[in-house]
């Protein structure tokens, strides 16, 4: 989910899947609604006019479920500091399970994340 | 039968069909699209704000993150533009740096689009495909730059890094791979009955519309409009690349009319044309400096000493990027304004996305290769919250205003 990011995350997102680097030989899966989802990556800072939305699309995630926040931007506002659009990075509005850092992150970061992420999930199923 | 009733169907902020957080309100009859009205606004990052409180050589990077996929385009105009106001003399061997960079990013840029539209409309092999050939470029980009996006390249008055011997042998290496593949890939996109069928006669722009609603890039191209800032406004290695000119359907024996199709193989003859500007600049890349010399502290000190206005324009692959700043004795510019093209291409989808079928509703909105974190911008709203529509008039008399009391503080 996209709330405010420059893109540059969400190519790399796609780029995971892609035959090169081939998360689905994991059983990592891209879904078309919230409502299939485990996990829910979220890129970008949160900024005022999508704050709503997200918080929708959050609740619409079946439980167990975890949050990755994918990007400096979201981990921490990254370069938008000053900004007076944004809302706050990703945990202020969502409780978060994984950072993801990097300006973008690369998909080796990235399928490494969603591992840990994984991990902590089978915990919560048990 | 045909009903009388038009009924509206709710699209985004967020919706898996766009990567990008953006609403669309149809009216729709039937299965026809009658009508459409865009909410845009939910990706605005206020970065032409923070810029004002940046200094020169930060707000390169900040540029950066306008765009994922077009890093390089909106810092370049930056650097342009400052250049313009300073009389900065970039070196030969920088231009052609900056150019091979630029054309690499295109490369990648539309290499990703093809596969996009190609998930739009349900063609995932096609995707795969692509999107698999386009990590060959960026294996280069990241020799070259340090980083797969987010490059990093540009500095004021030249380049940051040089192409080594290694380097160049990378370049010719993928230029040769993408050779080799070119034939394939422009076989399948052009060529084949799938594609064909879901392209051609949708999403139409005739050249009057785009003529009228100023689109740029790949979009006015495909309408047949003849621009392209390469070749109308030339600048780094541009000047020198005489044979360049902007790419048409008419290169491949087709009469434009503006649908999806001819925006597509637009783009991917200029995959072609990329290749070629990276072939040229290559073989006649001069020796010499990457840069002025000076570094981030003197360069900035330089900077402050100036006033006056600046514009710098430079093909993005999505189409014309503006960057204007204002320079004002201070240690970071007084105003800066960033036109990104599909500021320019959003407004081509009122017309486009009029009487098609719903199905077609993603390939339209994706034939003009948007980029809503480079276009978005505040919905001007009132104090008690009640939003309003404002008129042409209105929004022009209320920019001059803006502009002229900007102008006013750097004129006193």
């Amino acid at each position: 989910m996209n709330t405010g990011s420059c893109n540059a995350c969400d190519i790399e997102i796609l780029a995971t899947l892609m035959p090169r680097y081939d998360a689905e030989r994991f059983g990592i899966k891209l879904v078309g609604s919230p409502r299939h989802a485990d996990v829910l990556l979220v890129t970008g800072t949160v900024t005022e006019k999508i704050k709503d939305n997200i918080l929708q699309v959050y609740e619409q995630v079946p439980e167990p479920k975890l949050v990755i926040v994918i990007g400096g931007c979201g981990s921490t506002k990254g370069v938008f500091q000053e900004s007076y659009a944004m809302a706050g990075p990703v945990d202020a509005i969502l409780p978060v399970d994984v950072y993801i850092p990097g300006c973008p992150p690369r998909p080796e970061a990235i399928i490494y994340g969603i591992a840990k992420a994984w991990e902590k999930l089978e915990k919560l199923q048990k | 039968m045909k009903s009388d009733i038009t009924y509206p169907l709710n699209i985004g902020p967020v919706h898996p069909a766009f990567k990008e957080p953006i609403k669309f309100t149809f009216r729709i009859e039937g299965e026809k699209v009658v009508g459409a009205d865009i909410d845009f606004g939910y990706t605005h990052r206020a970065i032409e704000r923070i810029a004002q409180e940046r200094n020169y050589i930060q707000i390169i990077y900040l540029l950066e993150r306008v765009c994922g996929i077009c890093s390089f385009s909106h810092p370049m105009a930056y650097c342009l533009a400052i250049e313009d106001v300073a009389g900065i003399e970039v070196p030969p061997r920088a231009r052609y740096i900056r150019t091979i960079v630029g054309e690499l990013e295109r490369l990648h840029s539309h290499l990703l689009w093809t596969g996009v539209a190609a998930h739009e409309i349900g063609f995932d092999t096609l995707f795969m495909y692509t999107w698999n050939i386009r990590e060959k470029v960026l294996d280069c980009l990241e020799e070259l730059t340090g980083n797969r996006i987010n490059y990093a390249m540009l500095t004021i008055g030249g380049v940051r890094r040089d192409i080594t011997a290694d380097n160049a042998q990378t370049i010719h290496q993928v230029l040769e791979y993408y050779e080799e593949l070119y034939n394939r890939t422009s076989e399948i996109l052009l060529d084949d009955l799938t594609l064909r069928a879901r392209t051609e006669g949708v999403g139409i722009l005739t050249i009057e519309q785009a003529e009228r609603l100023c689109a740029v890039g790949p979009t006015a191209r495909g309408s047949g409009l003849m621009k392209d800032v390469r070749v109308d406004y030339p600048v780094n290695a541009y000047y020198e690349i005489l044979w360049l000119k902007p790419v048409s359907p008419r290169d491949i024996g087709k009469e434009p009319i503006g649908d999806v199709y001819d925006r597509m193989a637009v783009r991917v003859l200029e995959i072609q044309q990329a290749i070629k500007i990276i072939q040229f600049c290559m073989e006649n890349l001069p020796e010499g400096d990457i840069n002025t010399g000076s570094g981030a502290v003197k360069m900035i000190n330089a900077l402050k000493k100036l006033e006056g206005e600046g514009v710098g324009r430079y093909e993005a692959p999505r189409g014309e990027v503006c960057h204007y700043v204002i320079l004002d004795n201070q240690e970071h510019p007084v105003q800066i304004k960033v036109k990104a093209p599909t500021y320019s291409n959003g407004f081509t989808w009122a017309p486009m996305l009029t009487n098609i079928e719903i199905a077609d509703i993603p390939i339209v909105v994706a034939s003009i290769d948007p980029c809503v974190a480079c276009a978005d911008r505040m919905t001007y709203v009132q104090a008690d919250g009640s939003r309003t529509t404002i008129s042409w008039e209105e929004l022009r008399a209320k920019s001059i205003q803006k502009y002229k009391g900007v102008r006013r503080q750097w004129m006193k």
